[in-house]
């Protein structure tokens, strides 16, 4: 449990910016929700039993948790990692490299799962999340968060500059919006990129948090746990390979 | 008991062997100064002492635990200062200090109640809410050492304490190195300064490429390695002069347009500068800096 002193090191840092935090963790996915949601809406009939932009909004909780976990994890904790070097700082003290690596992953799923309760209770304020079972997407935000927090740490660990996380974003994680159902229906997609879709951690993420918003029990609910914690576990072993790799050299 | 011990260490980075086979002694309370050009290895020298980095051969022992294996233990007792400030630019200087004495698991209360007298240790009283990019380089390395004390360390490590302040903050973090050694605190530092490695430090072992080439206190290390008396001599005609100087003492060196001549008796040497107007000369007593230039040679390392 020695992380918890690192993860608290960017709790105490976050709670100095806590305002302008937390809007822009929002701003973003709420533009999108309520511009997409009711101009989209309009035009579109209800979706798997329930409005577009009740749809959209489980889909939007995802996606704002992944993106808020991988900005966290590879842009801020490059910042710290490379820029400030705190992380060197941290290693004088009885802590290990793998306590700093897990304080991170935790963290950046924590401020993750903050920018998905959010969305969640802005939903519930709008009616869009009425079933007692939204409950049950808030530990699978926090999975989501992990999963993508610890897949951007190998990203912050293997990154020689700023330059580095452009490929991931831009080659991976927009693409993994738009073929993982946060928008539309994956199943409406071409079976193979459907299938590339089920290997990636954001389709499960969608098809739990979706079914909950509705007020259903997701089906398959084991498998899609179990996708989201082999990534948060494999990633956060691999993190922790290449981040010994960085420091101990 | 020692409070740092390596025996035969060697490290190496792809082809290179930055630490190749390296004894190293440190007393409990002692002030031990490692000197060595860039690139002979001192920084990665701290680093394995402090478990950060795993040597490839050798065995480490510091303040009683082997490290790397009981690194974090021994990292208890230990205090840090790195060559670079790494201080947390997020916060003020109290939470700096606040912050670092959590990664020790330290209570809040107990680390509370030791900032306002690392604080005055470090001359920033009254500077608890100032930010760290409002420091200047001095404060920054004052800070950097008032945290290294955060856990009442038995031992320090620093790496270059002084490396880019201006006189006036270079002696004042002499002075507070000084008091940690006479409360009984074990210092041990990598310099470039010859002056603070005579200063400050009651031992001194001079690396280079990987090993130690010489130990010993100041005194003894002048005394070992050198003729106690240097002439330097420059001017018009100072490359015919140094042919002719080499029969008048033991050893005549030059570097650059300058010509260093060592001798225990420099009579001679400067009864026949009398002789030669053109040249100017400095007569001084042979010093460390002397030491370490005959040790690891007059070429630029970079």
């Amino acid at each position: 449990m020695r992380w918890i002193a690192v993860w608290r090191r960017n709790f105490l840092v976050w709670r100095k910016l806590v305002i302008a935090s937390v809007l822009t963790n929002l701003a973003d996915p709420l533009i999108l929700l309520f511009g997409l949601g009711y101009g989209l809406g309009a035009l579109l009939p209800s979706l798997e039993g329930m409005s577009y932009i009740a749809f959209f909004a489980a889909g939007t909780l995802c996606s704002a948790t992944m993106f808020t976990a991988s900005f966290e994890s590879m842009f801020s904790g490059f910042a710290r990692m490379h820029g400030q070097k705190t992380w060197d700082s941290i290693l004088y003290a009885p802590l290990t490299i793998d306590d700093v690596v897990a304080g991170e992953i935790i963290w950046a799923a924590s401020k993750a799962w903050l920018s998905g309760a959010t969305i969640l209770a802005v939903a519930a304020v709008f009616g869009l999340a009425a079933s007692p079972l939204v409950v049950l997407t808030l530990p699978v935000a926090f999975l989501v968060g992990l999963a993508f927090a610890a897949v951007g740490l190998i990203m912050c660990v293997l990154a020689k500059n700023w330059d580095f996380f452009s490929f991931y974003m831009t080659l991976i994680m927009t693409p993994m919006t738009m073929i993982s159902g946060v928008f539309f229906p994956a199943e409406q997609l071409p079976r193979p990129v459907l299938a590339f879709a089920q290997v990636l951690p954001l389709y499960h993420g969608v098809e739990l948090v979706r079914p909950l918003v509705a007020g259903r029990f997701p089906a398959n609910a084991a498998l899609h746990l179990a996708v989201l914690l082999v990534y948060a576990a494999v990633a956060t072993a691999i993190a922790i390979m290449f981040a010994r790799r960085r420091f101990s050299a | 008991m020692s409070a740092l011990k390596a025996r035969a260490l060697r490290k190496r980075y792809g082809e290179l062997e930055v630490v190749s086979g390296l004894d190293l002694d440190v007393a409990r309370g002692e002030c031990f100064g490692l000197l060595g050009p860039n690139g002979a290895g001192k920084t990665t020298t701290l680093r394995l002492c402090l478990g950060l980095t795993h040597p490839d051969a050798g065995e480490i022992e510091v303040l009683g635990e082997p490290v790397p294996r009981r690194a974090r233990e021994a990292r208890r007792r230990i205090g840090v200062v790195p060559q670079f400030d790494n201080l947390d630019p997020d916060f003020t200087v109290e939470e700096n200090l606040l912050v670092f004495g959590r990664y020790f698991s330290m209570p809040a209360s107990e680390v509370r109640a030791k900032v306002p007298g690392l604080l005055e240790f470090a001359g920033l009283t009254g500077r608890e809410d100032a930010r760290i990019n409002a420091l200047s380089g001095g404060m920054k390395r004052r800070l950097t050492l008032a945290r290294a004390l955060i856990n009442d360390p038995q031992l320090l490590f620093m790496d270059e304490p002084t490396t880019g302040l201006d006189p006036q903050a270079r002696h004042l973090i002499w002075e507070r190195l000084r008091s940690l050694t006479q409360e009984g605190k074990t210092l041990v530092l990598t310099t470039h300064f010859m002056e603070e490695a005579e200063r400050l430090c009651h031992r001194l072992a001079i690396m280079d490429r990987g090993r130690l080439i010489a130990t010993g206190s100041p005194r003894e290390l002048i005394a070992a390695h050198i003729e106690p008396h240097v002439v330097e001599v420059h001017g018009n005609g100072y490359e015919a002069w140094m042919e002719h100087a080499r029969a008048l003492a033991a050893r005549v060196e030059r570097a650059g347009d300058t010509v260093f001549v060592y001798a225990a008796d420099v009579a001679p040497v400067l009864a026949d500068l009398r002789n030669h107007p053109d040249l100017i000369y400095l007569h001084r007593p042979a010093s460390l800096e002397d030491v370490f230039l005959k040790l690891t040679g007059r070429d630029l390392r970079d």
